[in-house]
């Protein structure tokens, strides 16, 4: 294939004919899926696609993947951590703590082993995701650029349409399916006078020597513009940040993307009164004169517009003018442009009617919580672009977040195109408290995607057994059964993380007294990241789920469980943790979740008509629960067996609620039995 | 439920109850603190009728200091009985009589109106119960006669008798907690009853009271007495001598001793059942009136304070009540069926009224001493006792600890047994115990590694290895496919899974002498104690197929029974030999030492397990903890010989006998020895009230309807008997003696309820309905704790919402605990 668009350069006339028909006329190279960009995103999507032994190919415009890290950041120190020691074997968990893998199943393939720094230079990235893309054989055209997306309909076509690609030299591609992994490649501009004066963050100098004895204004107050202020600190004569909002410090907003402390530094300087400052306004309202000595003065458009045209700079109105102690009136050396990106809409064709979100979510592209686009079926969009779905909630913007949300399309796809349902494990109910214990404990998508992915169990009949579903993209649930082949019946939990409702923003004190609850009985008041179970009797509808009360990640279930905030996030403790859980789990099943050995199985077996679930399912199947002589001995001491002496006391009461006080340890008291049992055999 | 409705009760009755939610709910901080007043002052607020407890002091000294916090304390109590209580303060210009000279001497005093009526030395007024007490004490001089002997008590008995009912009180000492009890009970029944009191042990031991260390409380039925010479009736109050308990227990007995109705038992509801006592139907008919109602009377009497007792009027009934029933039991409890009994012996019906009752008792003791029963305690007892047992250290080094890195060099270089478990749940760490146990028993005599892999670590391993569940023990055995265990959780069981796998399945017999030896049990002479059963499958060598089928049984049977196969040319000597036709099994059991023989005609894999599962159970089996599925699986009715100890064998005869007569096909026969399995007298004494001598013999009809019938304890368990019994159960002529009961296994306890508590929290309305008492306890500890006013302003709401929503009447049992916390102080 790729000969026929190299052969016409020099073969003869005839066949270059010929040739250059050939696409034209015949069909052009189909895909089933077609993958945009091999960044982080594209390449996990093409994992998971050969993986499932999908017909896929990923384009990439670059000869390398991961082509924004051999560029981006411009500082080169990337702020995703990576977590090498947890003091913990479990894989899964240990992925909380590492933003910079991909999912795979090879254990070589983590970014651990490609950098020992906590924060990790930008090289590690391009490096690792290189050997990612060649160590799983992943199908990239590497050079291609694709330079124009569009419809063709056609009615065989899995969604009724085919994407028509084309690259820059002209090839055509035809794909059932399309997902972008294009990530935001247009630096953010904002229009305003004398912004030709503003440097921007993508070439701006990153040398600090350039900026030595230099006033330098910053806009903007994200990520980038506090990397580039933190590298030339110490060298400038002072620093002025500019941008619409107050610093959003991702500590207090529990949002990654927000300012990292790493990158914070001028804020201790501007606090201490060291020079450098923060400043708030409308960078729309702003504009930038370059005097005759080439210094750049800010001052308003709206001066600007007053003055006559063609007035040099010098006699245009500063601020200052009328107010003397204007804080940006001093002038500047240099302006630099740290405003952010957004995603390249300009390759897709208004067939696809691929349209940007309102208001804060303009930069990306509008999709549903299924990663769809909102304008045609078939094309999804994934990786960084995909981050309108949680913006400013989740970390579905950055790696650590979306090879998640990629995992959750692929397995959405599996469903709608191969009939392969959502992977779900069939259990006894019997295990279903451990079963959430475990997943609380260990699920790394959970963890990251609070808020956005879920894992749903779906009860069977009688309650007796349930299928667990992990990371299903939970604002999708009423849809659930379309979309996962799964029956949801006879009622479901989902567990979601938290926060605590009013615990994150830019503006909270986290580190007011009594941040952190201990009680079982306030864990619903948690801050700190935590499991909540949610109980519906019947799947939400999308009414439900649209109009769900504000501030709730989900519609309002028919019970709710908390399990209480842990300062280590281990939530295992027998009475702190499991026991409320199993507490919640039974009331809204309405059955007894405890486990029994054996012995009492076997004397409920026969002084009962109905058995608890857990010796239904273990001991009348022949696997009982054997207690071993000194657990025995506990359970004497403790009363939650009764010694069976021959003379012991009698306090059975065989029609009270099952199960209660034969274990509960009440308190043996004298009673008459032994009186009783004299009389009667005088009777005899 | 039931203590909401005593609450309601309490609302128009007993105005200890008033006083006490008006505490609750309007409680203003200004009404309840302690007045200060200079002497001048305090005299010109006197009221005329009006009681007033004074006490007069000079100065602040740590020692009055003590005795003013319990003043504190006791002005609220007061003032719900209309007295004031002030401090006065003596200052030098105004010199009152009340102010004494020295600080020691200070003292209180009780005026009503402007009359002194007593002082107290401030020790006698040791606490907050103790002022309550001398107060009304003091107060009620008249309602309450306080005596010291016999002949007293003998007077007012005569006095009253025909006119008044008497609450006579023996307390260990004035001014404890039992007597407030009492004297805030004459606050309020004074009028209507003789209190009278007593602190004199010999006085109470001479009207015939045990247990003379507590305080009793006993009701004199005067009133009923129209002839001098007889002595009044006495009823003892059994509970705890609290306020709440004496109304209680004032209020059964004025309820009417016996009621007559003609419906329905369960529609019935008299103050009995709002009380939380259960009501006892004697069941009459017309014929025999006048007897029953004797007896009901009789009853009455024995369960005053108890129970409620009715006469049912059989004739007059519209419903259907079974014909052979003559009490009906109503429990208090909402939504429990009546229960239909067949007594013929009043101390039977007492003794089913206490013992049904018995239980809550001692739950309404808990739920005084602690919190009740609390949804944080551990009720799991497999969780609750490996959390016990965690300190103790377990030799694991036995066992082989599996990591990713090692997993699957080790399971594939030696046969090995995986226990996939996790570190934090409790079935899991129960287990582990049990196979360290097997390690143990085979350390350095098994070719098989024991390991276990933790997965809450090692996560993807056990996943890869299919493990989504704990505990699971799987086989790897090089060559074959892993093999699940799918026995008991136990050492016995795993232990036997583990020594009958030594030998391949099924074993390849290949000559006669083998065979022979092999039904013998000498082959695996060492492992017959684990496989009582050997099978052997007989094929001549053409029997492709059957002989496939019976290998895939044998597979499928590998670590729970020894299976063989023999299929050379000579088979036909064997088949002869034991009267089979090929092909075929052989069964040997080798502790009856018999060897018998099943035909295999196209028999299918499953088909060959079921038989040599069935071939396991024994006819007339001791049935045990472990083998007691085996049976239940047959879904017949279980006829159980409880034997204290090995069974008798004339008994395994006769039952025998029958087994072989076909008597009792439609039964599972066994036995259970007490001595083996001690929870079998736990079984009994569901069965039985009282327990009958052992041995004894009951049916009992697990699958339909639960019915227990018992084998009459006066005929002896001989063969001519038990068929007699069993015709007459067929015919239904035998009455059971209980019925097991089928209630569902719920939820043990409720769980925190947190939506209700977002919701209150989202609406501020609602957490002002929130009781206030509830508040208060929770600002005085606040104050101890933390000054801090803003947290503790932010943290009121938290607190306030802490409820515990297992019970509906969780805000009267919180403002209880707070009503004996102020006593307490």
């Amino acid at each position: 294939m790729g000969l026929s668009a190299a052969a016409p350069l020099w073969g003869p006339p005839g066949l270059l004919l010929a040739i250059a028909l050939h696409p034209a006329l015949s069909v052009p190279p189909r895909r089933d899926y077609c993958v945009l960009g091999a960044g982080p995103a594209g390449l996990q999507m093409a994992y998971f696609l050969q993986r499932a032994g999908r017909d896929y190919e990923v384009f990439e415009r670059a000869p390398r993947p991961g082509s924004f890290f051999t560029r981006y950041p411009r500082h080169r120190k990337l702020i995703s951590i990576n977590k090498r020691y947890t003091g913990k074997a479990n894989a899964e968990f240990n992925l909380r703590h590492d933003w910079n893998s991909l999912l795979s199943h090879d254990r070589r393939l983590l970014f651990r082993h490609y950098s020992r720094a906590y924060f990790p230079d930008a090289r590690d990235m391009v490096h690792y995701l290189g050997d990612f893309a060649d160590t799983l054989g992943l199908r990239v055209q590497y050079n291609t650029t694709i330079a124009h997306v569009t419809l063709d309909k056609d009615r065989r076509a899995w969604n009724g349409h085919y994407f028509i690609l084309t690259d820059q030299k002209g090839q055509v591609h035809q794909c059932s399916v399309l997902l972008v992994a294009t990530g935001l490649s247009v630096p953010n501009q904002v229009d305003f006078p004398g912004s030709e004066n503003v440097e921007g963050y993508e070439s701006v100098s990153i040398d600090p020597e350039d900026f030595i004895g230099q006033n330098v204004l910053i806009l903007g107050r994200g990520n980038s513009a506090f990397e580039t202020a933190e590298n030339i600190l110490g060298v400038t004569n002072f620093i002025h940040m500019l941008s619409r909002s107050r610093v959003r410090l991702s500590w207090a907003t529990h949002y990654v993307g927000d300012l990292r402390a790493i990158n914070n530094g001028l804020l201790d300087t501007y606090q201490l009164k060291s020079l450098d400052g923060l400043l708030e306004s409308d960078l729309r309202d702003l504009a930038i004169l370059k005097d005759s000595k080439g210094k750049l003065h800010v001052t308003l458009k709206f001066f600007l517009e007053e003055a006559s045209t063609n007035q040099s700079a010098d006699a245009i109105t500063l601020p200052q003018d009328d107010n003397d102690n204007f804080a940006m009136r001093v002038p500047y050396d240099r302006v630099i442009r740290c405003l952010g990106w957004n995603f390249d809409f300009s390759i897709f064709n208004k067939s696809l009617r691929l349209n940007s979100g309102n208001a804060f979510g303009k930069k990306y592209p509008l999709i549903r919580a299924s990663y769809e686009s909102k304008g045609s079926r078939g094309l999804f969009i994934l990786g960084t672009a995909s981050h309108s779905v949680d913006y400013r909630k989740s970390a579905g913007g950055f790696i650590h977040g979306f090879r998640y949300t990629v995992r959750a399309v692929h397995r959405l796809l599996e469903h709608r195109h191969h009939s392969v349902a959502w992977p779900a494990t069939e259990l006894p109910i019997t295990q279903l408290t451990s079963s959430i214990v475990r997943r609380v404990n260990e699920a790394s998508g959970l963890y990251q995607m609070f808020g956005v992915l879920a894992d749903v169990i779906l009860l069977k009949e009688n309650a007796m057994a349930f299928e667990y579903l992990e990371e299903f993209p939970v604002q999708m649930l009423a849809q659930l059964e379309t979309l996962t082949g799964r029956k949801a019946r006879h009622g479901l939990f989902v567990i979601n993380m938290e926060y605590g409702r009013n615990f994150s923003g830019p503006d909270k004190d986290v580190f007011f007294d009594d941040r952190s609850v201990g009680h079982t009985e306030d864990a619903w008041q948690s801050n700190f990241l935590h499991p909540v179970i949610y109980y519906y009797r019947y799947l939400p509808t999308e009414q439900e789920v649209r109009f769900r009360p504000a501030h709730w990640p989900l519609p309002r279930p028919t019970a709710i469980h908390h399990i209480v905030e842990d300062f280590l996030t281990d939530w295992t403790a027998p009475i702190g943790h499991i026991l409320p859980l199993r507490r919640f789990l039974e009331n809204c099943l309405d059955t007894d979740l405890r486990s029994f050995y054996a012995e009492s199985c076997f004397l409920f077996a026969l002084t009962r008509q109905k058995l608890p679930p857990f010796c239904q399912q273990g001991y009348l199947r022949m696997q009982g629960l054997v207690s071993t002589e000194s657990l025995r001995q506990h359970r004497v001491e403790n009363r939650l067996l009764r010694d069976d002496a021959p003379m012991g006391r009698d306090l059975e009461d065989s029609s009270q609620q099952p199960g209660n006080q034969e274990l509960l340890g009440a308190p043996l008291a004298p009673g008459p039995l032994a009186q009783s049992l004299d009389s009667n055999k005088e009777e005899l | 439920m039931q203590l909401q409705v005593m609450m309601s009760s309490g609302f128009s009755v007993f105005r200890v109850g008033i006083s006490f939610i008006i505490m609750c709910s309007f409680y203003m901080p200004t009404v309840g603190s302690l007045l200060e007043l200079s002497p001048q002052k305090y005299f010109s607020t006197l009221q005329p009728g009006k009681a007033s407890l004074a006490y007069f002091c000079q100065a602040d000294s740590p020692r009055t200091s003590v005795f003013l916090e319990e003043l504190n304390e006791a002005v609220r109590p007061l003032q719900d009985y209309g007295i004031s209580v002030a401090k006065v303060n003596c200052v030098k210009e105004e010199i009152s009589r009340y102010c004494g000279k020295e600080k020691d001497l200070m003292k209180a005093y009780l005026f009503k109106g402007n009359i002194l009526l007593r002082e107290f030395p401030t020790d006698t007024l040791f606490d907050v119960n103790a002022i309550v007490a001398h107060v009304l004490f003091a107060l009620l001089f008249n309602e309450v006669k306080y005596i010291t002997n016999l002949e007293d008590l003998q007077n007012i008995e005569n006095a009253l008798k025909g006119n008044a009912n008497i609450i006579f009180s023996y307390v260990r000492a004035i001014g404890i907690p039992e007597h407030r009890a009492v004297m805030e009970a004459a606050f309020v029944y004074g009028t209507t009853y003789q209190f009278v009191l007593t602190t004199e042990i010999a006085l109470l031991e001479s009207i015939g009271s045990e247990d003379v260390e507590y305080a009793h409380l006993y009701f004199f039925h005067c009133k009923l007495v129209l002839d001098l010479t007889q002595q009044c009736r006495r009823t003892l109050m059994e509970q705890p001598l609290t306020t709440l308990n004496i109304h209680l227990f004032i209020k059964t007995m004025k309820a009417p001793l016996l009621t007559e109705v003609a419906e329905d038992p369960q529609q019935v509801s008299t103050v009995h059942l709002q009380l939380g006592l259960p009501l006892v139907f004697i069941v009459s008919q017309q014929a025999t009136y006048e007897a029953d109602r004797r007896t009901a009377e009789w009853v009455a009497w024995r369960l005053l304070g108890k129970a409620g007792v009715l006469l049912l009027l059989r004739d007059s009934l519209e419903v259907n009540i079974p014909q052979h029933a003559n009490v009906v039991f109503k429990r208090a409890e909402k939504g429990v069926p009546v229960e239909f009994l067949v007594l013929h012996d009043v101390d039977l019906i007492i003794s089913h009224v206490e013992h049904n009752t018995h239980i809550e008792e001692i739950q309404e003791d808990e739920d005084d001493d602690m919190e009740g029963p609390d949804i944080d305690v551990q009720d799991d007892e497999v969780a609750e006792t490996v959390f016990r047992d965690r300190k103790r250290k377990l030799p694991l080094e036995l066992t082989v600890e599996l990591t990713e890195e090692t997993f699957n060099a080790t399971v594939m270089a030696s046969d090995s047994i995986v226990l996939f478990y996790a570190g934090w749940q409790a079935v899991s760490m129960a287990f582990l115990q049990s196979y360290v146990d097997v390690a143990v028993k085979l350390k350095g005599t098994s070719t098989m590694l024991l390991t276990r892999i933790n997965c809450a670590d090692w996560s993807d391993v056990c996943t890869k290895q299919n493990v989504t569940e704990f505990p699971i023990v799987k086989m790897y055995k090089k060559g074959e496919n892993p093999v699940s265990y799918a026995g008991m959780l136990g050492t016995k069981d795993l232990l036997k899974f583990i020594q009958l796998n030594r030998i391949s399945y099924p074993v390849n017999i290949t000559s006669i002498q083998e065979a022979e030896e092999y039904l013998s049990g000498e082959l695996y002479k060492d492992l017959i104690s684990y496989s009582s059963v050997s099978v052997l499958g007989l094929f001549s060598p053409t029997m492709t197929t059957a002989k496939e089928d019976f290998s895939e049984a044998g597979n499928y049977l590998k670590g729970y029974v020894i299976t063989g196969i023999y299929s050379e040319e000579d088979v036909l000597l064997l088949s002869n030999k034991y009267a089979a036709s090929l092909p075929a099994l052989l069964l040997a059991r080798h502790t009856e030492g018999k060897i018998e023989s099943i035909p295999l005609a196209n028999t299918r894999a499953e088909d060959i397990v079921q038989i040599v599962t069935d071939a396991l159970l024994e006819m007339f089996p001791e049935i045990t903890v472990e083998n007691l599925p085996s049976y239940f699986r047959l879904q017949k009715p279980l006829l159980i010989l409880f034997s204290d100890g090995s069974i008798n064998p004339q008994y395994k005869k006769a039952i025998l006998t029958l087994v072989k007569q076909k008597y009792l096909d439609s039964l599972t026969p066994c036995w259970l020895n007490l001595k083996k399995t001690p929870v079998g007298r736990q079984i009994l004494r569901a069965y039985f009230d009282p327990l009958p001598p052992l041995p004894v013999l009951v049916l009992v009809n697990l699958h339909s309807g639960g019915q227990v019938f018992a084998f009459p304890s006066d005929q002896a368990i001989i063969e001519e008997n038990l068929v007699l019994w069993l015709k007459k159960l067929e015919a239904g002529l035998e009455n059971h003696i209980t019925i097991l009961p089928a209630q569902e296994w719920k939820p043990p306890l409720p769980a925190y309820d947190f939506l209700s508590m977002m919701d209150a929290a989202t609406s501020q309305h609602s957490t002002r309905k929130i009781p206030k008492c509830m508040k208060e306890t929770d600002v005085q500890e606040n104050d101890k704790e933390q000054h801090e006013d803003k947290s503790a302003v932010r943290k009121e709401p938290i607190e306030t919402l802490r409820i515990k929503h297992w019970n509906r009447s969780n805000w009267f049992k919180e403002a209880e605990k707070s009503f004996r916390h102020d006593k307490e102080l």
